[in-house]
C-alpha cells in the first residue's frame, strides 16, 4: 500500500470535497475509508494499491471534475 | 472544453455583467426590447454554462450540489421567458463565487505564511562532492547539505562543518539566534542568519519538526467538530430536500416561477461555509501567535473551561532551582559534599543539577549500587559507605535519626518555599539543604486574565513538598494548592473533579505529566516545540510560553462564538428567505441570490475578525 498527499489547487467550494472525496472513493483500489479531502489546505490524503492503480490515474479523476493537481508525494505505508 | 470553461469563470462573470449592463441600459435609455432580451439570453446562457458543468460533475459522483439547484432554476426562468431573473440569478451566484474565493483566502493565510517558511529547494551535494540546488523532495535522510547566511535551514540535521547563529522563531517563537557549531542539531525552517555550515539530514519532509507543527495545524483546521458533522449530514440531505419541495411546489400550484424561486432561497450556502470559516481563522491566528490548537472541538471544549490544574516546576516556575538555604550538621563537611556530588553526578533529577551547581568543583568518587526510591530520593554505596540523599519520608524509612533541632530547621525550611534534600551517610544526617524555584516572571498577571476570562479554579498539583507548593500558591494568588503528589495521584485528583462536572484543563511539561495531560478535557503542553508533548496534548504553547495561555482562552472564547454568530446568520437567512417568500409580494429569485451571496460574505468576514483577535492588557507580543 503507497500512501498519497495530493496538493490541490485552492478549493472553494465545501460541496467540492464531497464531488472529490465520492470520486477517489470510487476508484479501484484506493481503500475506501482512507480518503480524506482537507478543504483549507487543498489536499487529498488516501493509501492505495499501486499495483491495481497508479498515482497518475487517481490523478486523472480529480482533474477530470475539473481541480487542477499541483504535485503529489507518494510515500511507502 | 469543461476544463477552458471553468479556467474561464472569471472572465465570463465580467462579460456576463457587461452584458447585463447593456440590457439595462437598452431596456430603460433606448427602451429596446430586443437588445434588452437577447443581451440578457447571452448572459444567462454563457453564465449557466460552467454552473451546470459543476453540477453535472456533481450529479456524476451522486452529489446533489447548490449548483444542480442553480441550473435548474436557471433554466427554468429561461423557459419561462423571465431572462432577467435567469441573467442576474447566474451572475450573482459567479460573482458570489469570486469574492468567496478571494476572501477565503484571506482566512487561509496565516497557515500559508507559515508553510512558507519551509524552502522549495536545498543544495545537496552530489556523487562529484559538488553541491548542487534540488527540489527539497528529493533530499534523503543522510544526504550532506550546504546552507549559506541568510537561508533556510530546510531539513531537520546535524552541524558536520561550520558554525553560525540560526534565528529558530519558527519552532520555538523565540526569535534570539542560538549559536550553532558541529554537532549541533538544526531545525528546518529556520534561518541562517550569518555563517556557512554543512548539514547532514536526520529527518526530511513531514518527518521534520516544523513539518509535523504544519500538519497537525492543517489537520486542526479541517478536523470536525460534532456540531460541524451534524451540518454536513444535514446539507448533505437537506440540497436534495430543497429540490423536492421546488418539485412539490412546482406540482401542486403548477407555477413554474415560485418553484423556482423556492429553489434559489433554499441554497445552503452560508450555513456549509460559516463554521469552518470560523474555525480556520481562529487556528490560524493560534498557530501565528505560538498557540497550537488542535481541532475545532479542542476549541469548543477549551471555551467552557472552568478550572484549570497546573503543574508546578517548570510550568509556574522557571524549573531551574538553586539551592536557597543549607545547614550543616557534619564537621567533615568537604568530605560530605564530595560524597554527596558523586552520587548527584548520576543524576538528571532537577534537584541534583542544583546540587551540582551548588557545590561546584570537588573531588568525586566511584558510586556503587545505585537505587532511585521513588518520589524519596537516592541510597548508594560510596567508598563502603552508605549515602542516603531524599526528603525526609525518605530518612524514616531508612531509620536516620532526626534531632528536635532539625526537625525545627525542616519546619523553617519548608515555610520559606524550599524543596528539601537531606544527606545521610551511614545512618547519620550530615546535611539539609533548602532548594527553591523561581516563579516565571509574569505568570501573576497572566493568572489575573485567566481568572477576568472566567476560569474559576486555578489549581497547583505537585510532587514538591506542600510547604513549597503554598509559598508558590500564595505569591500568584492560586484557588488552591495540593503537594505531595505522585503523577498517578494528579490524575485521579483530575478524574474526582471531573465527575462534579467541571470543565478541566491541565497545563504542563508533557513529559511526565502525561497520564494529566491525556485525562484532562484539554491538555496543554508547554512544549519547546521539539518535544513529544506535541503529539500527546490538546494544545501546545510554543516556547513554553506561558503568556500564551491567556491569549488561548480568549482566542477559544472568542472562536466559539464567531461559530454560534455564523450558524445564527446563515440559518436565519434562509428561515427569512422562506417566510418572505410566503407572506410577502417583493421576494424573487434575484433578491433571493442576492441576499444569499451576502450572507455568505458576512460569514466569511465575521470569521476574519479572528484573524485579527488580540487579548486586551496580555504580555503577549505578535511574532
Amino acid at each position: 500500500m503507497q500512501k498519497a498527499t495530493i496538493q490541490l489547487e485552492t478549493l472553494s467550494c465545501p460541496s467540492c470535497l464531497q464531488k472529490i472525496e465520492n470520486a477517489v472513493k470510487g476508484l479501484e483500489g484506493v481503500e475506501k475509508d482512507s480518503v480524506k479531502v482537507m478543504f483549507n489546505s487543498s489536499k487529498v490524503k488516501t493509501t492505495f494499491d499501486s499495483q491495481v492503480i497508479s498515482i497518475e490515474d487517481v490523478e486523472k479523476s480529480i482533474k477530470k471534475l475539473g481541480y487542477p493537481v499541483i504535485k503529489s508525494k507518494v510515500s511507502a505505508v | 472544453m469543461q476544463h477552458f470553461i471553468l479556467g474561464k469563470k472569471n472572465q465570463i462573470t465580467l462579460i456576463s455583467a457587461i452584458l447585463i449592463t447593456i440590457g439595462f441600459f437598452a431596456h430603460f435609455s433606448l427602451s429596446n426590447a430586443f437588445i434588452f432580451n437577447w443581451a440578457l439570453i447571452i448572459a444567462s446562457i454563457l453564465g449557466v454554462t460552467p454552473i451546470a458543468i459543476q453540477a453535472y460533475q456533481a450529479l456524476k459522483v451522486k452529489v446533489v450540489s447548490i449548483d444542480v439547484l442553480v441550473t435548474i432554476a436557471v433554466i427554468g426562468a429561461v423557459i419561462i421567458q423571465n431572462y432577467e431573473e435567469s441573467a442576474i440569478v447566474t451572475f450573482l451566484f459567479l460573482f458570489g463565487a469570486y469574492l468567496e474565493q478571494r476572501t477565503l483566502n484571506k482566512t487561509r493565510s496565516a497557515i500559508k505564511g507559515l508553510t512558507e517558511m519551509a524552502p522549495d529547494s536545498a543544495l545537496k551535494q552530489m556523487e562529484n562532492g559538488e553541491f548542487e540546488s534540488v527540489d527539497v523532495d528529493d533530499v534523503d535522510e543522510g544526504d550532506i547539505l550546504l546552507v549559506k547566511t541568510g537561508g533556510k535551514i530546510p531539513v531537520d540535521g546535524t552541524v558536520m562543518t561550520g558554525e553560525g547563529h540560526i534565528n529558530e522563531a519558527s519552532i520555538t517563537g523565540e526569535s534570539v539566534p542560538v549559536g550553532k557549531i558541529k554537532g549541533s542539531k538544526v531545525f528546518a525552517g529556520t534561518i541562517l542568519e550569518n555563517g556557512t555550515i554543512q548539514i547532514q539530514a536526520d529527518r526530511v519532509g513531514e518527518d521534520t519538526t516544523f513539518g509535523r507543527i504544519i500538519e497537525l495545524v492543517e489537520e486542526a483546521q479541517d478536523s470536525k467538530s460534532a456540531a460541524e458533522r451534524f451540518i454536513d449530514r444535514f446539507s448533505k440531505y437537506y440540497t436534495p430536500a430543497v429540490l423536492v419541495l421546488g418539485i412539490i411546489v412546482w406540482l401542486f400550484t403548477s407555477d413554474i416561477e415560485l418553484a423556482i424561486t423556492v429553489l434559489v432561497l433554499g441554497c445552503p450556502g452560508a450555513l456549509v461555509i460559516g463554521v469552518p470559516v470560523s474555525n480556520v481563522s481562529g487556528i490560524g491566528n493560534g498557530a501565528r501567535n505560538g498557540v497550537l490548537l488542535k481541532g475545532s472541538e479542542v476549541i469548543n471544549d477549551f471555551s467552557k473551561v472552568d478550572t484549570i490544574f497546573f503543574d508546578k516546576t517548570g510550568t509556574l516556575t522557571v524549573g531551574n532551582p538553586e539551592v536557597a538555604e543549607i545547614e550543616v550538621y557534619a564537621k567533615e563537611q568537604e568530605e560530605t559534599f564530595n560524597y554527596l556530588a558523586s552520587v548527584e553526578r548520576e543524576s538528571d533529577h532537577p534537584l541534583a543539577m542544583a546540587i551540582l551547581n551548588y557545590i561546584g568543583e570537588t573531588t568525586f568518587y566511584t558510586v556503587e549500587k545505585t537505587e532511585v526510591e521513588k518520589g524519596g530520593g537516592i541510597t548508594a554505596r560510596v567508598n563502603g559507605h552508605r549515602v542516603v540523599i531524599g526528603n525526609e519520608s525518605l530518612m524514616e524509612k531508612e531509620n536516620i535519626h532526626l534531632t528536635n533541632k532539625v526537625k525545627a530547621d525542616i519546619i523553617k525550611f519548608e515555610q520559606n518555599g524550599n524543596s528539601l534534600v537531606l544527606t545521610a551517610i551511614d545512618g547519620e544526617l550530615k546535611v539539609l539543604m533548602g532548594i527553591r524555584d523561581q516563579v516565571r516572571p509574569g505568570v501573576k498577571h497572566d493568572l489575573q486574565q485567566l481568572k477576568k476570562l472566567g476560569v474559576k479554579n486555578l489549581v497547583v498539583l505537585s510532587g514538591d513538598n506542600q510547604g513549597t507548593v503554598d509559598v508558590v500558591a500564595r505569591e500568584l494568588k492560586l484557588t488552591e494548592a495540593h503537594g505531595n503528589m505522585l503523577p498517578e495521584q494528579k490524575s485521579s485528583y483530575i478524574e474526582k473533579v471531573q465527575k462534579v462536572g467541571k470543565v478541566v484543563a491541565f497545563v504542563g511539561d508533557g513529559v511526565n505529566d502525561s497520564p494529566s495531560l491525556a485525562l484532562a478535557d484539554i491538555g496543554i503542553a508547554m512544549g519547546s516545540g521539539t518535544d513529544v508533548a506535541i503529539e500527546t496534548s490538546d494544545v501546545v504553547l510554543m516556547n513554553s510560553d506561558f503568556s500564551h495561555l491567556p491569549h488561548a482562552l480568549g482566542l477559544t472564547k472568542s472562536t466559539a462564538r464567531n461559530m454560534k454568530q455564523n450558524i445564527v446568520i446563515a440559518v436565519g437567512v434562509v428561515l427569512v428567505l422562506l417566510a418572505s417568500l410566503l407572506f410577502s409580494e417583493w421576494m424573487n429569485m434575484s433578491i433571493g441570490m442576492l441576499v444569499h451571496e451576502a450572507s455568505i460574505l458576512a460569514v466569511i468576514l465575521n470569521g476574519m475578525r479572528l484573524l485579527r483577535y488580540r487579548l486586551k492588557g496580555s504580555r503577549n507580543k505578535e511574532m
